[in-house]
């Protein structure tokens, strides 16, 4: 066990515990906007750290190899992972907004002030 | 060099797992919008997975095709909710 | 003019990092690639100049944003990104909620600054922006664990507002 698959493993072990965090937490909680809260947060984390440590992979064996093949691996993953994180939020504000105008209410809410405030 | 990557290997085979806990969700959700916060998450698992499997493949390849997966997904949710707003604005 | 020239220098900059491989020049690129790269980024400047600068506000140019933006995303944003998933790990595990949906005015006025705001608060603890109010930018929040009915925005987003101005308005 060198020090680099040390760190590979403690970055893959967090990545897969929030990543399975966001799944249970899609099956527990009882509506659209908590299960969104699990959905967006933990997936989005837990990707954060499988990519960076394949990101730490592919620097470090571009270097040590010399292969240019890993450094490309490395650079397409940080393009990969930069879509990933300006699309999730968004797309997690496109699914709340759709399911509150399609008439989806909060359950268990003590305050929607979205309902009283009546949007075009 | 192989052990290395057969921990992506089997990182990527527990978020297949992951990715069947949320199927469950989008098979038994109660409404549209819980069908689509389900298909969302397998998404993106889909694309972190794509990226574990292109390591420990070696093949840049499967990256190229996560980023072009991560934006028409993106594309489709953006659909999908325009859809539902829409339906619910013709009752 | 400066709309066409930074988007051709985006674009090109774009094309190289998605095409970095063996070759002469830096030992990633080649001389036929960076040609190319030319022509293409040309083609694509034309096309989407009228779709990136619609405004003709070129603030978002300025480098030190960039600056500010990059240490803001590695600094307080991660670090609050970390505690959200930490207490969605309570809630998941617990299953304690209280949530709400309340409204918040930031005060911002430009639209880049808002849809940094927006998917800052989402990533961060306990909160999820569920809709937006287009007339006077106020924004409504689905929050987890209600604890005062009329929150203040420091309550919800911490000093977020404060970094979206500085970065983007």
């Amino acid at each position: 066990m060198t020090v680099l698959s040390i760190i590979l493993f403690i970055f893959l072990i967090i990545g897969i515990f929030f990543n399975g965090l966001g799944s249970i937490g899609l099956m527990r909680f009882p509506d659209v906007y908590t299960r969104l809260h699990a959905a967006t947060k933990c997936t989005t984390f837990g990707s954060i750290f499988t990519s960076l440590a394949v990101i730490i992979f592919g620097f470090y064996f571009w270097k040590v190899s010399g292969d240019s093949k890993y450094g490309v691996l490395a650079l397409h993953t940080i393009v990969a992972l930069g879509c990933l994180i300006i699309t999730n939020p968004t797309g997690a504000h496109a699914i709340a907004r759709a399911a509150h105008r399609s008439g989806v209410m909060p359950k268990q809410a003590v305050i929607d002030e979205l309902k009283e405030a009546d949007l075009k | 060099m192989t052990q290395l990557f057969n921990i992506f290997l089997i990182t990527s085979v527990l978020l297949l797992l992951f990715m069947l806990i949320s199927l469950f969700r989008l098979v038994l959700g109660p409404t549209v919008p819980d069908r689509v916060v389900a298909l969302d998450t397998i998404n993106t698992l889909i694309i972190a997975g794509m990226i574990l499997f292109g390591a420990a493949m070696e093949e840049v390849i499967y990256i190229d095709v996560a980023i072009v997966y991560a934006l028409l997904s993106y594309i489709a949710t953006l659909y999908i909710a325009k859809h539902m707003e829409r339906r619910s604005k013709d009752k | 003019m400066i709309g066409f020239i930074a988007s051709f220098v985006l674009s090109f900059f774009a094309y190289l990092f998605l095409t970095a491989n063996q070759g002469d020049i830096l030992g990633l690129w080649s001389q036929y690639e960076m040609i190319f790269a030319v022509i293409i980024s040309l083609i694509v400047a034309m096309i989407s100049t009228k779709v990136l600068f619609q405004k003709k506000r070129y603030r978002l140019l300025n480098p030190l944003r960039w600056v500010i933006f990059l240490f803001y995303l590695i600094g307080p944003f991660f670090i609050a990104m970390a505690k959200a998933n930490i207490d969605v790990a309570y809630r998941v595990i617990t299953g304690k909620i209280n949530p709400g949906i309340v409204k918040i005015s930031p005060n911002l006025k430009s639209d880049a600054a808002i849809t940094l705001l927006a998917n800052s608060i989402t990533l961060t603890p306990g909160t999820l922006s569920v809709d937006i109010d287009e007339s006077n930018n106020d924004l409504y929040i689905h929050w987890i664990n209600v604890t005062n009915l009329k929150p203040a925005i420091e309550d919800i987003c911490g000093s977020f507002p404060t970094w979206a101005r500085r970065i983007a308005e």
